[in-house]
C-alpha cells in the first residue's frame, strides 16, 4: 500500500516536471488514459497509402478508424469524359496487382450493356488471363503477408514466380504490367501456340514452388502464432458488412460469383471453392493458397479445351474492326473513325455486372443516356468495402497484430480510393 | 559539407570531395515513397531479378532520417502532397529525388481535380523517369544517372535528367515563372 | 424471379407509387424516398426474397431540374443468387434521403462517399463525414457543374 502511494506521487512529480512554468497546460497520466496513435499514410506495412487512427489502451487497440482518399484520382469523373474504349487503360490501374482481371470485368459490363458476346476463343483466353491474374495477386499477398510477419525469404520467392508471370504477360499483351488487353467484343490480339506452351510449362511448375513456400510457413511456429485467432470476424458481421472474396470464404460462407452467377465459360469448368471456418487471418491465408491450386486446375482445363477461331466479334457498329480491314475496306474505315471519335453508342439503360476478382466482388454499374460516353460509371471495388471490416477486426488486438491483420485483409489502395 | 567550408578551395579539398562523392554515389539508400502502381515495379526493382542491391542501394530504408534518395512512385494527390513534402523535409542533406513514372513527372493520364500535375510543383526533382509504369531496367538507368550526377557534385534540382526510351537527355532547369 | 418480387412489393406496399422496368434481365424499381428504408427492410427480411447483401450504393446527378439527385441501390441475395436495383430521387433544393445503415451496415461508407461526391444529406447516418476529399474541401466533385480539372485554388499545395 505504501509502495503504491509512493509510486503515485513519483508519477505525478514526473508529470509536473513535464509541465511548463509559463503555460498553464496540465497533462493526464499516460499510463491511466488512452492514447491516439496515427499509423500514417506513409508506412512500410500499410499496403499503400492507408491511414489508420488507433485508440490505444496501453498496447491494446480499443477502436480504430481507417482514412482513405490519399490516392483518389477521380476515376468516375474521368469516365464521364472518356468513351468506353478510352476507359480500358484506366481500369488497369484500379487493382494494380491483377490488371488483366479488371480489364475483363469492365469489358463484360460494357458488352452486357451493348447486348453482344465475345466469340468462344476470346472467352477462353479471357478466363486464362483472369486466372493468371488471380495467381499473380495471391502470390503478392503471400509475399507481403510473410514479409509483414517477418519472413523475407518467401517474399523473394513469390517475386521470382511473379517475374515469370510478367514474362508471360509480355508475350500475351505486350506489357509486363498495365496491359489493357481486352477490347469490347474480344481481346486485343490472339495468343500464339508458343505462348500457350510457355503458359502450360509455368502452370505445371508452379505447384512445386508453392509447396516450398508452404513448407516454410504452414508449420512455422512464429507464423502460426502471429496469425491464428488474430483478426476474427464472424459470419453475420461479414454478411452485414458485405465482405466478399477469400475473406468471406474464410468465415464459412461458400459464396463465389464464378459458381453463383457464372459468366464467361466458368459453368463448363470443374473447380472447387475452398471454404474454411474460423474467420481469422490464418483461415484467410489457407483460403488463398487453396485458390492458387484451384486456379492451376482451371488453367489446365482451359489450355486443354481452348477452341480455334477468331478473337474478335464481328459486329460492325459496336466492335472496333481489325486493322487490315480498316486499311483496305471503306465501311470498316468509316466505322473505325466513328467508333474512335464518338464512341460505341449503346442503348439508353443501366447495367450492373460483377465478377469474382482476387480481392472480392468487383462490379461496374454503367448508366447510359445513349451517347458514346457513360452518364455515370460506378466502380464497386472490393477493397473499399472490405476495408470497412477493419475496425471490427482490430478490436481488442495488440499493435503488432495490426500489421498482420491488414496484410491478411490484402487491400489495394488503387481501387479502394478510385 | 562542413569540411569544405573549413579548409577552403584547394587541391586537397577537390580530391576529398571526389572521394566523398564516390562514397555517396555507391551507397544511395532509397526511401521508397510507394504510392500506387509504380510501387510494384519499384518492388520488382528491389526484387531478385533486377537486383538494386548490386548498385549500392542495399536496403530500402522506410525511415526518412536514414535515407539519401526519395523515389516518389505513384500518383500524388493534393491530399498526399502535404505528406510527401513533410517526409522530404525530414530527410537530412544531401538528398535527391527521383520522380518515377508519368504521374509524378507531369500528372500522367490523370488530368483531374485531385491529382497534382507533376511533383516538381512542390519538390525539387533530380531525375524524371518516363513510363507508365517504367520498367525496372529504366529505373536502374535512372539510378545510374543519379550516381553520375552525385559524382559530379551537382546540387539538387539543377540540370535535371529525363529518362525516356533508355536514353538520357540533360536539360538545365528553367527559371520559375 | 422478377415477377415474384414485383407481386410481393405491390401487395405489401399497395399505395406506394413504384415504377418497374426491366433491361437486360435486370429489374429496376423506382421507390419514393419517404419509404425507402421500409422497402429495404422488407426486401431483406421477407422469407422468399432475403436480399441480405447490399452490393453497391451510389449517387447520380441526373441534371434535370426536378429530381436532380438520385441514389441507386444494387441488392443481392446470397440464398437465391438474384439481383435487383432500387432507385430513389430527391430535388436540388432538398437533397436529403433517409439512410439505410440500419438495414445493412455496409451502407455506412457508401453513403459517406455519396455525400462527399454529390452533397446529398443522409438523414440518420451515424457519422456523415467526407470520404475521399479533405474535410475542408467545399465543393462536390461528381456534380455535373463541377469541371474535370477542378477549381484552381480549392486544394492547397505545399510550397517548393
Amino acid at each position: 500500500m505504501e509502495q503504491h502511494v509512493e509510486e503515485v506521487t513519483r508519477r505525478t512529480k514526473i508529470l509536473q516536471a513535464l509541465e511548463d512554468q509559463n503555460t498553464s497546460v496540465s497533462f493526464d497520466d499516460p499510463l491511466e488514459n488512452q492514447m491516439v496513435l496515427n499509423m500514417g499514410p506513409q508506412h512500410p506495412a500499410t499496403h499503400g497509402v492507408l491511414r489508420v487512427l488507433l485508440r490505444l489502451d496501453g498496447e491494446t487497440v480499443v477502436a480504430s478508424i481507417p482514412e482513405l482518399g490519399y490516392l483518389h484520382r477521380g476515376y468516375e469523373k474521368l469516365a464521364e469524359n472518356c468513351t468506353y474504349h478510352e476507359f480500358i487503360p484506366h481500369t488497369d490501374r484500379l487493382d494494380y496487382l491483377s490488371p488483366m482481371n479488371n480489364n475483363v470485368a469492365y469489358v463484360l459490363a460494357v458488352e452486357k450493356l451493348l447486348g453482344i458476346e465475345a466469340p468462344p476463343r476470346a472467352q477462353y483466353v479471357r478466363v486464362m488471363v483472369k486466372e493468371l491474374a488471380r495467381i499473380s495477386s495471391h502470390l503478392m499477398f503471400l509475399g507481403s503477408l510473410a514479409m509483414d510477419v517477418g519472413a523475407l525469404t518467401v517474399w523473394m520467392w513469390a517475386f521470382r514466380e511473379r517475374e515469370k508471370q510478367y514474362d508471360l504477360f509480355e508475350r500475351i499483351a505486350g506489357a509486363r504490367f498495365t496491359t489493357s488487353y481486352t477490347r469490347i467484343g474480344g481481346v486485343a490480339q490472339d495468343v500464339t501456340p508458343e505462348t500457350l506452351e510457355l503458359v502450360k510449362k509455368f502452370v505445371y511448375d508452379l505447384p512445386g514452388h508453392i509447396k516450398e513456400c508452404e513448407k516454410l510457413l504452414n508449420k512455422n511456429r512464429i507464423f502460426v502464432d502471429r496469425t491464428d485467432g488474430i483478426g476474427v470476424i464472424t459470419k453475420e458481421q461479414a454478411i452485414d458488412l458485405c465482405y466478399t472474396g477469400p475473406g468471406l470464404r474464410a468465415c464459412g460462407v461458400g459464396h463465389d460469383l464464378r459458381r453463383a452467377n457464372p459468366y464467361l465459360v466458368y459453368k463448363d469448368l470443374d473447380f472447387d471453392i475452398p471454404v474454411y471456418e474460423g474467420g481469422d487471418a490464418l483461415a484467410r491465408y489457407y483460403v488463398r493458397m487453396d485458390e492458387i491450386k484451384e486456379s492451376v486446375k482451371i488453367l489446365k482445363q482451359v489450355l486443354a479445351k481452348m477452341p480455334q477461331g477468331d478473337v474478335h466479334a464481328f459486329k460492325p457498329k459496336k466492335v472496333l474492326p481489325r486493322k487490315e480491314r480498316v486499311y483496305t475496306k471503306m465501311e470498316e474505315l468509316i466505322h473505325d473513325f466513328m467508333l474512335v471519335n464518338f464512341g460505341v453508342e449503346p442503348p439508353v439503360g443501366e447495367v450492373y455486372q460483377a465478377v469474382e476478382a482476387p480481392k472480392g466482388e468487383l462490379g461496374f454499374y454503367i448508366h447510359s443516356h445513349g451517347e458514346g460516353y457513360p452518364w455515370r460509371l460506378k466502380i464497386r471495388s472490393p477493397s473499399f468495402v472490405n476495408l470497412q471490416t477493419l475496425p471490427v477486426m482490430l478490436q481488442g488486438c495488440m499493435i503488432s497484430d495490426v500489421v498482420a491483420i491488414i496484410g491478411s485483409l490484402d487491400p489495394v489502395m488503387g481501387e479502394a480510393d478510385k | 559539407m562542413g569540411l569544405e567550408q573549413a579548409l577552403g578551395d584547394s587541391f586537397l579539398t577537390t580530391k576529398l570531395e571526389d572521394a566523398i562523392n564516390w562514397c555517396r554515389k555507391n551507397s544511395l539508400f532509397p526511401m521508397p515513397m510507394g504510392i500506387s502502381c509504380c510501387a510494384i515495379e519499384m518492388m520488382a526493382f528491389a526484387g531478385p531479378r533486377f537486383d538494386a542491391a548490386r548498385f549500392g542501394s542495399e536496403v530500402f530504408r522506410f525511415s526518412p532520417r536514414q535515407s539519401d534518395v526519395m523515389i516518389v512512385a505513384g500518383t500524388t494527390t493534393f491530399k498526399m502532397a502535404k505528406v510527401v513534402r513533410k517526409i522530404y523535409d525530414q530527410m537530412p542533406d544531401p538528398k535527391w529525388v527521383i520522380a518515377m513514372g508519368a504521374c509524378t513527372s507531369s500528372g500522367g493520364m490523370y488530368r483531374t481535380y485531385s491529382v497534382v500535375q507533376g511533383i516538381d510543383l512542390f519538390l525539387p526533382v533530380d531525375v524524371y523517369v518516363a513510363g507508365c509504369p517504367p520498367r525496372p531496367d529504366n529505373l536502374i538507368n535512372a539510378l545510374l544517372t543519379l550516381q553520375r550526377k552525385v559524382q559530379k557534385g551537382e546540387s539538387k534540382g539543377s540540370s535535371t535528367a529525363i529518362i525516356g526510351d533508355f536514353t538520357t537527355h540533360r536539360h538545365p532547369v528553367p527559371s520559375a515563372g | 424471379m422478377n415477377h415474384v418480387v414485383v407481386e410481393k412489393l405491390k401487395t405489401r406496399f399497395a399505395d406506394a407509387a413504384f415504377e418497374f422496368s426491366e433491361f437486360r434481365a435486370e429489374l429496376t424499381v423506382v421507390v419514393p424516398k419517404e419509404i425507402i428504408t421500409e422497402v429495404c427492410q422488407y426486401l431483406k427480411e421477407a422469407p422468399e426474397l432475403t436480399y441480405d447483401s447490399l452490393s453497391d450504393l451510389c449517387g447520380i446527378d441526373m441534371n434535370t431540374p426536378a429530381k436532380r439527385f438520385g441514389v441507386i441501390y444494387n441488392l443481392y441475395s446470397l440464398a437465391t443468387k438474384h439481383r435487383i436495383r432500387l432507385k430513389t430521387f430527391c430535388e436540388e433544393e432538398d437533397p436529403t434521403v433517409p439512410t439505410v445503415t440500419g438495414v445493412w451496415g455496409t451502407a455506412n461508407w457508401h453513403e459517406r462517399e455519396a455525400y462527399d461526391m454529390f452533397g446529398m444529406d443522409f438523414q440518420g447516418h451515424p457519422d456523415l463525414r467526407r470520404m475521399y476529399m479533405p474535410e475542408e474541401f467545399e465543393h462536390f466533385p461528381l456534380r455535373k457543374d463541377f469541371p474535370l480539372m477542378g477549381i484552381p485554388g480549392s486544394l492547397p499545395l505545399p510550397k517548393k
